[in-house]
C-alpha cells in the first residue's frame, strides 16, 4: 500500500523547484470508518447527495467564518505564496503551492457563488465539485500541515491554513474523514487522551518514571502528581511526553523543575491530553468539546494555575483558543467560566506555557544549572510552526521566540540559529504537523521536511550542531522518523526540557540548607 | 447629445452604480461575517496601535509582499503608486469649476503613467515566464492586466503623442457626469476606448479579484490584535450554541462519563 518513493537530495541552497504536475497525485491517508466518524456527530460513508451537502456547508462556513470569506474573494494570485510552501518545496507539485491548493477550494466557491464563476466558469477558472475534484480536495488538503507560513508572505495575510480547515470540514460532513484524526479524536473525547491510555496505565506510567528518575539522580523524590485536588498548577501536556521518545525526557525535565519551584501540581487523567486534533479537521464543536474537558478537569481539581507543555498546536489552542471556546482566561460569563474565574490566580497568564514558567524561574534566579553538562552538545532551535506563528509568550513583542531561546542558552553553552529565512515567523515546519502525523503519509511527510533539514545541514556543516531542540511533540516524533532518512542521528531531537533536565542542580536546596545549619552552628 | 455620448453616458451610470451597490453589498458581508477564533499571523501586534500600524505598512508599502518576494513587490508598488497618482490628476477632469491652485502640484503626475504601465509590463511578464505563476492563472487574470494595459497606454498616447484630445471637452463630459449637467464627449478612439474600459472595470470590480483592496481591511490575520489570553474573543453564533447547549455541558462537567 505505501508506495516506494526517493528521498529528497538536500541542495547547498534551497531552489524553487520546476513543476511536476501530479508528482503527489493519490488516494491521500486512509480514510476513516464509520466507528470513529459517528461519535464526531459525521456520516460514517460518503453521502448520497454528497455535493448538495458540501456545496451547503461551504455555504454555512464562509458565512460563519471571515477569514474563508475574506480569503476566497482577496486572493489576486500574485504568486508571492508559490515558492513558501515546504511540501511544494519538496515535492514539486504544483498542487503543492499554498494559491493553488486554495483553488482547489475557490474554484468551486466561484462555480456556486460568485456572478462570474456562475456564468463565465471557463473565464474565472470556476469548477465544478465532482468526483474527481473531491478526490484531489481529500489528497491535497491532506498534504497541507497548516503550518500558516503562507500566510506570512502574503500581502492580504490569506492563511491557507483556514482553507484547508473549511476543506476538510467539508469532506467530514459528506462523510469522508481521515481515519488517523478522527480516531485519535475518539479517544482524546472518550478516554481523555490521544493515546488511548485509561487512568490506571497513566498511573502506572508516571509511578515508573519517578523510580527511574530518583535512581538517575540518586535519590531525589520528583513527584508525578496525579488528579491530586487542591493541587496549584494543573499541567496539560500532549499524552506523546508519557511514553513516546525524546518526549519523556521532556517530561522528566518539567518534573524536576516543578520540583525545584517547590511548587504543587498535578497532572488530570480526565484531561490528560494537550493536543487538540479538533483544529486540524476544522471543526469548532469538536475543539470545543475538547476543551472543555480540560476546564472541567481544572474545575474539579481546584488548581489555580493551568500550564500546557511542549506542544505546538496544543499550544495555539490554549493560547488563542481556550478562552474563546471554554472561558480558560478572562471575560467569559457563563457559570463555569465564572467558577473557573474566581479560581485561577491572575497574576499568572491563563494558561501559561511551561516555557514560560521555566523562563520566569530563571529569571528570578530560582533555578541553578550546571551548563557544562551540555557541552557535548551544540544546540539549534527549530521554532515549531504554531508556536512561532499563532501565539505569544511572555506578553513581548516576538516573546515565543525570544523566551524558548533564553531557556536553552541558560541551559547550553553552544548555541547556534538556523539561518533567518528559516527560523521564527519565516519557520519551516517539521513536515508532520496538521494531522499528518501517521505513516501513511510518509512520502509527503519526508518530502516536506526537505526544506528544514536543508537549513539543519548547513548549521550541521558550518557550525557542527548535534542537536535539534523543539517544544513540540509532533515535531519530536516527526523528526525522530525523518531524520535517519536524511543522514542525520534520530536521537539529535530534544526536547527544551530535557536539555533543561540535563543541566539543572537538583539539590540547591539541600546545599543551602546545609549552609544555613554551617553557619548557626 | 449624440448617440455615442448618450451610451457613455448611460455606461458611466451604469458602471458606478453596480461599483456602488456590488461594493456595499461585499463590504456589509465581510463586516457582518464574524471571525470566530483568534487567528493573527507573526509578526503579530499585540496592542490595537500595533494593528493600525501594521494595516497602514501594508497598504503604503507592502510590507509583506516585500517580504515575500522582491520582483513582485517592485511591480506591484509601481503599478499601485503610479495608478494612485494618476487617479489624483484625473480629479481635475472632473472637477466641476476652475482649478484651484493646488492643482497645479499634481501637473507633474501625468509621468506616473509611465511608473504604472511599467509595472504592469512587469506583472504580465512574470505571469507569462514564471512557471509557478503561469500554472495559477486564469484567463481573468491575463485579461485584467490587458485591460489595465490598454487603459494606461490609450491615456499615454493621448498626453504624450500627438494624438491629444479635446481636453475642454474632456472636461465638460466628465465634470458633466459629476453635476448631471451632461455634454457630448469627444470621439477619438484612444479616448473611447479610454473610458470604455475604466467604466467596464469599474462595473466588475466587485465581483473579481480587484476585491482584494477591501479584503484587506478585513482580513483577520492582519486586522486582530494578539491579546486572547487577557480578552474573551467570541462570534455571535459560538455564544449562542453556547448558551443554547449550557444545560447539556452542565450535564457533562457534572460527572465522569
Amino acid at each position: 500500500m505505501v508506495k516506494e518513493f526517493d528521498i529528497p537530495a538536500l541542495p547547498t541552497y534551497l531552489e524553487t523547484p520546476k513543476l511536476k504536475e501530479g508528482a503527489m497525485d493519490g488516494e491521500g491517508p486512509f480514510k476513516s470508518a464509520q466507528e470513529f466518524q459517528n461519535p464526531l456527530g459525521f456520516p460514517g460513508e460518503k453521502v448520497d447527495n454528497w455535493q448538495k451537502v458540501a456545496i451547503d456547508k461551504m455555504g454555512e462556513l464562509k458565512s460563519k467564518y471571515r477569514s474563508v470569506q475574506v480569503f476566497l474573494d482577496s486572493c489576486v494570485k500574485c504568486g508571492a505564496c508559490t515558492d513558501k510552501c515546504h511540501y511544494f518545496l519538496g515535492s514539486s507539485d504544483p498542487k503543492n503551492m499554498p494559491v493553488a491548493r486554495q483553488d482547489l477550494f475557490r474554484s468551486v466557491y466561484r462555480r456556486h457563488f460568485t456572478f462570474a464563476g456562475k456564468y463565465f466558469p471557463k473565464l474565472v477558472g470556476a469548477k465544478e465539485l465532482d468526483n474527481e475534484m473531491l478526490d484531489d480536495w481529500y489528497n491535497y488538503f491532506h498534504q497541507c500541515s497548516q503550518c500558516r507560513r503562507c500566510s506570512v508572505f502574503c500581502p492580504y495575510g490569506i492563511d491557507t491554513a483556514e482553507i484547508s480547515m473549511a476543506a476538510r470540514e467539508v469532506l467530514d460532513v459528506v462523510g469522508i474523514g481521515q481515519k488517523y484524526c478522527n480516531q485519535i479524536l475518539g479517544k482524546a473525547l472518550t478516554i481523555g487522551n490521544n493515546l488511548g491510555l485509561p487512568e490506571p496505565a497513566l498511573r502506572d506510567t508516571l509511578l515508573d518514571l519517578e523510580e527511574e528518575i530518583e535512581e538517575e539522580t540518586g535519590g531525589i523524590a520528583v513527584k508525578y502528581p496525579l488528579d491530586q485536588k487542591g493541587a496549584e498548577i494543573l499541567l496539560i501536556t500532549p499524552s506523546a511526553d508519557f511514553f513516546a521518545e525524546p518526549h519523556i525526557d521532556g517530561l522528566i525535565g518539567y518534573g524536576k523543575v516543578f520540583h525545584q519551584d517547590g511548587v504543587s501540581w498535578t497532572l488530570s487523567s480526565y484531561a490528560s491530553e494537550g493536543a487538540n486534533f479538533g483544529m486540524f479537521i476544522g471543526s469548532y464543536d469538536v475543539m470545543r468539546k475538547a476543551a472543555l474537558r480540560i476546564r472541567k478537569a481544572a474545575l474539579d481539581l481546584e488548581v489555580s494555575r493551568v500550564m500546557v507543555g511542549e506542544c505546538g498546536h496544543a499550544w495555539r489552542v490554549a493560547y488563542s483558543f481556550w478562552n474563546t471556546l471554554s472561558g480558560v482566561g478572562v471575560g467569559a460569563a457563563d457559570e463555569f467560566s465564572q467558577k473557573l474565574q474566581d479560581q485561577l490566580d491572575h497574576r499568572y497568564p491563563q494558561p501559561q506555557h511551561i516555557i514560560e514558567y521555566t523562563h520566569d524561574l530563571i529569571q528570578r534566579g530560582k533555578l541553578v544549572f550546571d551548563k557544562s553538562a551540555n557541552d557535548d552538545r551544540t544546540v539549534t532551535f527549530h521554532d515549531s510552526c504554531n508556536v512561532a506563528r499563532a501565539t505569544n509568550m511572555g506578553g513581548i513583542l516576538g516573546g515565543q521566540f525570544i523566551l524558548p531561546r533564553e531557556v536553552i542558552k541558560a541551559v547550553c553553552n553552544n548555541y547556534v540559529d538556523m539561518e533567518r529565512s528559516t527560523i521564527k515567523e519565516s519557520t519551516f515546519c517539521c513536515g508532520g504537523g496538521g494531522g499528518l502525523l501517521t505513516d501513511d503519509l510518509m512520502e509527503i511527510r519526508v518530502k516536506g521536511a526537505m526544506p528544514r533539514m536543508q537549513a539543519l545541514k548547513t548549521v550541521e556543516k558550518d557550525n557542527g550542531v548535534n542537536t535539534l531542540a523543539a517544544i513540540c511533540a509532533i515535531c519530536k516524533s516527526q523528526f525522530s522518523k525523518v531524520l535517519p532518512k536524511f543522514d542525520f542521528d534520530p536521537y539529535m531531537i530534544v526536547s527544551v526540557h530535557q536539555l533543561v533536565s540535563e543541566a539543572i542542580i537538583m539539590d540547591k536546596r539541600k546545599i543551602e540548607f546545609q549552609e544555613d545549619k554551617s553557619e548557626v552552628d | 447629445m449624440s448617440v455615442i455620448s448618450i451610451f457613455f453616458t448611460a455606461l458611466f451610470y451604469i458602471s458606478l452604480i453596480v461599483f456602488l451597490i456590488g461594493m456595499v453589498k461585499k463590504i456589509y458581508q465581510f463586516g457582518i461575517t464574524p471571525a470566530p477564533l483568534k487567528i493573527p499571523i507573526a509578526p503579530t501586534p499585540l496592542t490595537q496601535k500595533g494593528v493600525v500600524m501594521r494595516i497602514i505598512r501594508e497598504i503604503v508599502l507592502f510590507e509583506s509582499l516585500f517580504r515575500s518576494n522582491k520582483w513582485i513587490w517592485l511591480f506591484g508598488w509601481l503599478f499601485h503608486i503610479g495608478l494612485l497618482l494618476i487617479l489624483i490628476r484625473h480629479i481635475r477632469y472632473f472637477w466641476p469649476d476652475d482649478l484651484p491652485d493646488i492643482f497645479l502640484l499634481t501637473q507633474s503626475f501625468k509621468y506616473a503613467a509611465f511608473v504604472m504601465v511599467i509595472g504592469l509590463i512587469g506583472l504580465m511578464l512574470r505571469r507569462i515566464f514564471v512557471e509557478r505563476i503561469r500554472y495559477i492563472s486564469a484567463p481573468s487574470d491575463y485579461l485584467m492586466l490587458i485591460m489595465l494595459l490598454i487603459i494606461g497606454i490609450s491615456g499615454m498616447i493621448m498626453t504624450f503623442t500627438s494624438n491629444h484630445t479635446d481636453i475642454i471637452m474632456v472636461k465638460e463630459f466628465a465634470s458633466g457626469l459629476v453635476s448631471f449637467n451632461w455634454q457630448n464627449l469627444p470621439t477619438e478612439v484612444y479616448f473611447l476606448i479610454h473610458i470604455f474600459l475604466v467604466f467596464v472595470l469599474m462595473a466588475i470590480f466587485p465581483i473579481s479579484k480587484l476585491l482584494h483592496m477591501p479584503g484587506i481591511f478585513f482580513s483577520p490575520t492582519l486586522n486582530q490584535v494578539d491579546n486572547a489570553r487577557s480578552k474573551r474573543h467570541i462570534a455571535p453564533w459560538a455564544l449562542k450554541q453556547e448558551q443554547e447547549h449550557a444545560i447539556r455541558l452542565e450535564q457533562i462537567l457534572g460527572k465522569d462519563e
